[in-house]
């Protein structure tokens, strides 16, 4: 293929060839939002240039400012409240904030192409693959629609997509999230713009996918010779994945170094707290614990937990298929322990979860704090509801808008009638010092804390009825690196204070290894290895946990970038035909509870 | 697929069923004797008992609905009382009137609704979006006798565009198919403006701009058909209200249908003629919601699949 551009607007894009200098250059750039209250500016005066093949990761944690700067560069900024209001953007000789609507169309897609984070609602749902991908290419080139899907199944094949001719036919629901993502590649580079600017492109997917994704887009630019900007809050994928990095904060330039430098020695305060918080993975081992679990007091155990979903088809709505979700699960959670279920999205990990606070029904034994929950001979009371709390992912959506955040935290104490008014204030009083908030904040709305604080207010709120046992499902995953960590120190000091046990689901490896007493890796509805954090991370032997542990970006430039064993398809499908019985991997004491599945039982 | 259509049979059958015992017990209950409308004031008692017992009303009810039935899986709707015809002819004679008055009312509210939605959204915020929004308030608050009264003063009495009634040509159905199709196209140009304002905010959108596609292209092609699938659900159930409305709008504007039939009929307690209209405008109903699944699942494979 040669760079040849033949559009209506041929004249004022200059080829890639023609281009000296810096590919883009940003100077002086201000966004900013108008508010009832006047302009309030977004980002500050940002400079920088990006140079033809190299890969500039522009690093931040949310309000930044740094999606915002790609979407002024594309001249996508959401109209009319959010503008450019100082500044240029050069793309080599032109000013594209001068643009019009117009010129600037020529350009997006076709000279500048951009992959967004959300594979799953990025594709529209209405229209076929094929359909997606030709449009984008006929939008830039006077090509008829069928040699637009020739070039369309190319961009297929040269992002490895598996089936690349079948994929042209399906529709984005048909493709999981990597599938998916792949697709939003091969739509930006099928006119293989001279700039792609990817925006937090692996955050949504799980770590072997993300791997996956990171290893094409850096193939693809070593191929194409494309500029990129990597828009990422992940530390591990810059370290791996840029030659420069910029860094920034509320929307101002913090530092812009090589990426060497940057993480060897940072020259801003503010870019050492950064990669300080970052969670890294290491083997298991000289994570200090205050607390030492009660081996003899167990306040949760799970026998052979299976959970099982009807899939109903046909005209009588029969049931012909079973979403296999937890398969013969069996742990236990001692006293004043961290325990971490492990796995990529549909493992099974959040149904465990549900199960045990009664949310869906199970099969087999659970027993909270020594009472059995499990029907026909146990069931589910309120003493029990009181043991187990939860703290789910999205504290803004787990907090009613309308409720003020100390009521919302006296609310269990109320149903399960806990004490009088007066004692159950002053309890979340006490609660709100507990999680590092203060007391004159009760009479407050969740919308006016940070994400941090409103997750510490659902921590106050599981902690208000004293449990046993706090479910934490995915309860940091939405949060900034430097809230995460902070939040991650505040449940180590509930175990060692308190004495709680918490049951830790998350499907990042360096926060588990950083929280964890013991782990279990999940996959496809079971668990394959379980042990503590030295031997999962210090010496993992099951295939799997290998996997997940080698598929985490590091945030360590310096170190060899290895090319692993290029990982292909997705993790098979948990559903079944009813009759069909998934065969149950069975668990092996290596010692010291170091518990892994045999490979041989393992499909 | 199949199966789908198969179940949605089925159930259809039972709602018919269904609607024809609420019906026929009603009417059963109800205080008014169907006799005494065809005998007449002056008939002696025993003329009374003659009829009642000629036309199986002295039967307990559910002999009386077993007959009823099992004519009704035959295709027979019964005899009118006071026509002495059967009331399969007469909804027959009636029918296509009231479906083409039905058709353009659709067609009416659709394309009028419609484009008022996306136009407002288009225009969000500004005035022309509030005028739209304002006049779509009034088509729905509107009752419709007064909206085909005044449809009827301005552009057939006093302009001179349209015949003031009557049935036979196209200028015929354009005033009687406006009246019908306002109400709707009020809620639809809401619904599509509220529908069109939250797809334009998604993510694929922003792809299709990203992509440097045009602004008629990302409209037309990418928000219009995941902005109307909403929509398309509420086209079944506008058939039901439209039943309400045609027996309106047919007595506004003479016209021929199966509204007017039912409104005599109810008058004069002739009960064959209002369960066969009953039935007939439930099976429209249910069939309509039938083809708006139809629809849906051709504009959206995700359903397909399922």
């Amino acid at each position: 293929m040669n760079g040849e551009k033949t559009n209506l607007f041929g004249a004022l894009v200059p080829k890639s060839a023609t281009f000296t200098g810096p590919v883009l250059r940003v100077d002086g750039l201000s966004i900013s939002v108008n508010t009832e209250s006047g302009l309030k500016p977004l980002v500050h005066e940002l400079s920088f240039d990006l140079h033809r093949g190299e890969t500039l990761a522009i690093a931040g944690e949310s309000g930044s400012g740094k999606s915002l700067t790609s979407l002024a560069i594309m001249g996508l900024l959401p109209p009319p409240a959010v503008r450019v209001t100082g500044g240029s953007i050069h793309f080599g000789e032109l000013e594209l904030t001068a643009l019009g609507e117009y010129a600037l169309r020529q350009i997006r897609g076709n000279r500048i192409a951009m992959i967004f984070q959300e594979p799953m609602t990025s594709l529209n749902p209405v229209m076929k693959i094929g359909t997606q991908l030709s449009e984008a290419i006929c939008a830039h080139e006077a090509i008829s629609f069928k040699e637009a899907r020739v070039r369309a199944l190319e961009a297929l094949k040269s992002v490895r997509l598996s089936e690349p001719e079948k994929r042209l036919n399906q529709f984005p629901h048909e493709l999981s999230g990597g599938m998916r993502q792949r697709v939003m590649i091969a739509m930006a580079i099928a006119l293989k713009p001279d700039i792609l600017i990817a925006d937090e492109p692996t955050t949504a997917l799980d770590v072997t996918v993300q791997r996956e994704v990171l290893d094409l887009l850096r193939d693809l630019q070593h191929e194409m010779g494309t500029a990129l900007i990597l828009i990422t809050h992940d530390m591990g994928v810059v370290a791996e994945m840029a030659d420069r990095v910029l860094v920034m904060k509320g929307g101002h330039f913090v530092e812009e170094n090589d990426v060497v430098s940057l993480f060897a020695n940072p020259q801003q305060a503010y870019t050492s707290d950064l990669l300080e918080a970052v969670p890294s993975l290491g083997d298991g081992s000289g994570i200090a614990r205050a607390y030492k679990p009660d081996d003899d007091t167990l306040v949760a155990e799970l026998e052979k937990v299976v959970v099982h979903f009807d899939v109903r088809s046909g005209v009588l709505g029969r049931v012909t298929h079973r979403v296999h979700a937890v398969e013969n699960v069996s742990l236990s959670i001692r006293k004043g322990e961290i325990f971490s279920l492990v796995g990529e999205s549909g493992c099974g990990k959040s149904t465990i979860a549900k199960s045990m606070v009664g949310l869906v029904k199970h099969s087999g034994r659970i027993r909270i704090n020594g009472h059995d929950i499990s029907a026909p001979h146990g069931k589910m009371t309120n003493q029990v509801r009181r043991d187990v709390q939860m703290v789910f992912q999205d504290p803004m959506a787990s907090l009613d808008p309308r409720m003020r955040v100390g009521e919302l935290v006296r609310e269990p104490l109320v149903i399960h009638g806990v004490g009088n008014p007066s004692e159950q204030k002053k309890q979340v009083g006490y609660l709100f010092e507990r999680v590092g908030l203060s007391r004159d904040q009760v009479e407050r709305y969740p919308h006016e804390f940070s994400g941090g604080q409103r997750q510490r207010i659902c921590i106050a709120r599981a902690l208000a009825l004293n449990p046993k046992l706090i479910i934490a499902d995915e309860s940091v995953s939405a949060l900034d690196v430097t809230v995460q960590a902070k939040v991650l120190e505040l449940l180590k000091e509930l175990v060692s204070e308190l004495g709680v046990s918490f049951l830790f689901i998350s499907h990042d490896m360096a926060v588990v290894e950083n929280i964890s007493d013991r782990v279990g890796v999940m996959y496809l509805g079971q668990i394959v290895e379980m042990g503590n954090c030295e031997q999962i991370f210090g010496s993992p032997r099951h295939s799997y946990t290998k996997k997940l542990i080698s598929a985490v970006p590091t945030p360590d430039p310096s170190r060899e970038r290895q090319s692993l064993a290029r990982l292909v398809g997705d993790i098979p499908s948990a559903v079944r035909p009813i009759n069909e019985t998934v065969p149950h991997v069975v668990l092996n004491n290596i010692g010291n509870g170091h518990m892994i599945a045999t490979e041989d039982s393992f499909t | 697929m199949v199966s789908f259509f198969l179940r949605r049979l089925v159930q259809s059958l039972l709602i018919l069923l269904g609607v024809s015992i609420i019906t026929f017990v009603l009417l059963y209950w109800l205080p008014a004797d169907p006799v005494r409308q065809i005998a007449g004031r002056s008939a002696t008692p025993q003329t009374v008992e003659n009829i009642r017992q000629q036309l199986g009303l002295d039967q307990p009810l559910w002999v009386q609905y077993w007959r009823y039935l099992s004519g009704l899986v035959q295709g027979d709707l019964g005899r009118s009382y006071l026509q002495k015809t059967e009331v399969s002819t007469l909804i027959a004679s009636r029918l296509p009137a009231s479906l083409l008055l039905m058709a353009g009312a659709i067609f009416a509210e659709l394309l009028i609704g419609l484009s008022m939605g996306i136009v407002a959204a288009l225009r969000r915020g500004t005035a022309t979006d509030q005028s739209l929004m304002i006049v779509s308030f009034i088509g729905v608050s509107a009752p419709q006798f007064v909206v085909g009264l005044l449809l009827l003063y301005v552009f057939a009495v006093q302009l001179g565009w349209f015949p003031i009634g009557g049935y036979g040509t196209f200028s015929h159905l354009v005033l009687p198919s406006m009246t019908l199709g306002i109400l709707g196209s009020g809620w639809y140009s809401r619904m599509m403006r509220s529908s069109m304002i939250e797809v334009l905010r998604q993510d694929y959108v922003r792809t299709a701009r990203a992509k440097g596609l045009t602004r008629m292209r990302i409209i037309f092609r990418h928000a219009l058909p995941n902005a109307i699938l909403p929509i398309v659900a509420m086209i079944g159930i506008d058939i039901g209200i439209f039943m309400g409305g045609i027996v309106v709008v047919e007595s506004v504007f003479g016209w021929p249908g199966i509204g007017q039939l039912a409104w005599q009929a109810i008058q004069r307690v002739d009960i064959p003629i209002i369960m066969g209209v009953t039935l007939v405008s439930a099976t429209a109903i249910v069939i309509g919601n039938l083809l708006a699944d139809l629809i849906s699942l051709m504009v959206d494979p995700r359903i397909r699949t399922r």
